[in-house]
């Protein structure tokens, strides 16, 4: 499923469609969408390399240029400043331009890493995506991917508006084969979700094992309730089509050192899973074992419908009229009794209430005689 | 006895070598449970005398000699670390810092120029603390949450540009009201460790003093070799002594 989310990114869209947008939105509790978007990163960069695709503009916010190269690196791509498939924008090392460095802006010159000082200036970050990718595959038609590794940052420092034009003049740009982000929804507010969400054609969520209750104020307890199942859960991606359709598929995550595996839904273990992780962390033992489970399910219960044929009468300790009539020995206990030891079926309450002999609705006064 | 490993060692992954490098930790505390212990604790680690690591200590709470008094009960003399260039102790207390973006913009570069002499001459692991995070909005932003988000993304960029470490404690139950979640949530997801330290459900008790909870989130490892621990969670109680912690599970009987 992660597989068809990559074609879709490596393929691009097709002339005169805006480019297909992957959201991979991430919660607190499961925030692995570095996980996924460096997944992405690997396969896209791969199938650069092969010819099936022609260059990627990185642009980072929440990691270091550094960090990507040496992920490539340990992923057996290697990138050297000769490379002429990859361009990275450095929005993460001074976004603010606190460092002093004798800089403009934005670094001159074709150069592998360019550091991008100035955050809030979205038209001149979009100027040099577009210059970046040019830097590469030229002015022509051929067309290039952009992957923005986060966009908590530039929420944080331009508005809602501002960073959807951004996003949707990248997506409607003819040179702009692709495009994926990542957003942490519970930083934002409802409506910002929702708005990336409307600019995707895909939209990619971690969801953990232990789903959070409603509330953002909720997101930080439940961190800290994720107990065993942190680090697993399911992928769920939705399909915008074009005609209208939304196609949705899902996966198993499961995220450890070398980064995310994805796998096929076990709907009986997940399902174990998620029972298994509202048990509280105790060291002692809240659960049965096979062979408990086993012997617990053969007990009979003693007023369980036993399904004999018979229909089931439920004695509630008061015989009606009727009651006598069908039940000639009543009161011959002892004899009733030796017919159930007899008959081998085990145990059987018989209860005979004191006031059997009074009838159910009785118009005396059970207080009458109290001399008040 | 400084080599012990303990609980809170174990969750850090201190038994490994130089587990917090390139890592950020966040402390998060309530009124009822103060977690000034572990970043106590944190700082023994950091000066231990089996180490080379230096320290670089923003004071936002407490004078000098408040931390100088405690540690000496753990057995660790700041001053004489102070003198070995060990630790770079910045009382915040009597700076003067301006409260809008170029007061932090000041206070990070002062970092970063610490940072850079501290690496010229040790190649071992520079940790920054923050003591603590609502007074550093207070005293160096004026209540301006954003700045102090600034601040510590350019803290970050030092954890994975220089391999520093970043130890920051923040208050929780100070930011209550519905606007303020996404403050705290944004160091939460900043931080590839988070600490909290919280009372005991069934409330006060002599022998036991509070509950730790460390979520070791850690991230995708871009470098090769062995990873240190990824998402583990962890949960103990604790029991401050005169002069040491003690750390156990709930239940278990204490060493």
């Amino acid at each position: 499923m992660a597989d068809s989310i990559f074609r879709k990114l490596r393929d691009g869209g097709e002339e005169g469609e805006l480019a297909p947008a992957l959201t991979i939105e991430e919660t607190v509790v499961s925030p692995f969408a570095l996980d996924v978007s460096c997944y992405l990163l690997a396969n896209l960069s791969s199938s650069i390399l092969a010819g099936k695709s022609k260059g990627l503009v990185l642009v980072t916010f929440s990691r270091s240029p550094s960090f990507y190269l040496q992920f490539l690196k340990q992923r057996g791509i290697v990138v050297s400043s000769s490379s002429k498939w990859i361009r990275v924008l450095d929005c993460y090392t001074d976004p603010l331009g606190w460092i002093d460095q004798p800089s403009t802006g934005v670094t001159e010159g074709p150069s592998l890493v360019k550091l991008n000082k100035c955050v809030s200036d979205l038209k001149r970050l979009f100027s040099s995506v577009i210059d970046a990718g040019r830097e590469m595959v030229g002015d022509g038609k051929t067309r290039f991917s952009v992957a923005i590794d986060s966009v908590n940052e530039l929420l944080r420092h331009s508005s809602m508006p501002l960073v959807s034009g951004l996003l949707t003049d990248l997506r409607s740009h003819a040179q702009v084969s692709s495009l994926f982000w990542s957003l942490n929804t519970d930083l934002h507010q409802e409506k910002v979700t929702n708005a990336l969400e409307y600019i995707s054609t895909m939209k990619a969520n971690l969801e953990p094992f232990c789903p959070s209750p409603d509330g953002k104020r909720n997101a930080l307890e439940n961190l800290f309730l994720a107990h065993q199942d942190f680090g697993k859960g399911r992928f769920h991606v939705r399909f915008k089509l074009r005609k209208g359709r939304v196609r949705v598929m899902s996966e198993e995550y499961h995220v450890d050192q070398t980064g995310i595996n994805l796998s096929p839904i076990s709907s009986a273990e997940s399902v174990i899973a998620a029972t298994k992780s509202l048990i509280p962390k105790v060291h002692f033992n809240l659960q049965l074992s096979e062979k408990e489970r086993v012997e617990k399910e053969k007990v009979v219960l003693p007023f369980e419908h036993q399904d004999h044929g018979k229909s089931t009468e439920i004695y509630d300790g008061r015989r009606t009229l009727a009651d006598g009539k069908t039940e000639a020995t009543p009161l011959s206990s002892g004899e009733l009794q030796a017919d159930v030891v007899s008959s081998g079926k085990g145990g059987e309450i018989i209860y005979f209430r004191d006031s059997d002999d009074e009838h159910p609705d009785s118009d005396e006064d059970p207080d009458d005689d109290l001399d008040i | 006895m400084d080599r012990s490993v303990n609980l809170l060692d174990l969750a850090l992954g201190l038994d490994e070598p130089s587990p917090l490098r390139g890592k950020v930790v966040l402390i998060e505390d309530c009124v009822e449970t103060s977690g000034s212990f572990v970043l106590h604790q944190m700082m023994k680690r950091v000066l231990s005398p089996h180490s080379s690591d230096s320290l670089i200590f923003l004071a936002f709470a407490r004078p000098f000699s408040h931390y100088d008094r405690v540690l000496r009960k753990l057995g660790c003399n700041l001053s004489t670390q102070k003198t070995n260039n060990r630790l770079v102790f910045v009382d915040m207390l009597m700076m003067k810092c301006s409260d809008n973006e170029s007061g932090v913009a000041k206070l990070f570069r002062e970092i970063q120029g610490t940072v850079g002499k501290l690496r010229s001459v040790t190649n071992s692991n520079i940790t920054v603390m923050v003591d603590d995070m609502s007074l550093l909005e207070i005293a160096a932003t004026n209540s301006n949450s954003d700045h102090v988000l600034d601040f510590l993304h350019y803290c970050h960029t030092l954890t994975s540009e220089s391999n520093c470490s970043l130890v920051t404690l923040n208050h929780e139950d100070i930011y209550s009201s519905m606007e303020r979640p996404a403050y705290l949530l944004q160091m939460v997801c900043l931080a590839d460790i988070v600490i909290k330290a919280e009372p005991l459900a069934s409330g006060l008790a002599n022998d036991v003093h509070g509950q730790l909870t460390v979520v070791n989130k850690g991230m995708i490892s871009s470098k090769s070799g062995k990873g240190s621990s990824r998402n583990k969670l962890q949960n103990f109680q604790f029991r401050i002594k005169e002069n040491g912690i003690e750390y156990f599970y709930p239940g278990c009987s204490r060493n």
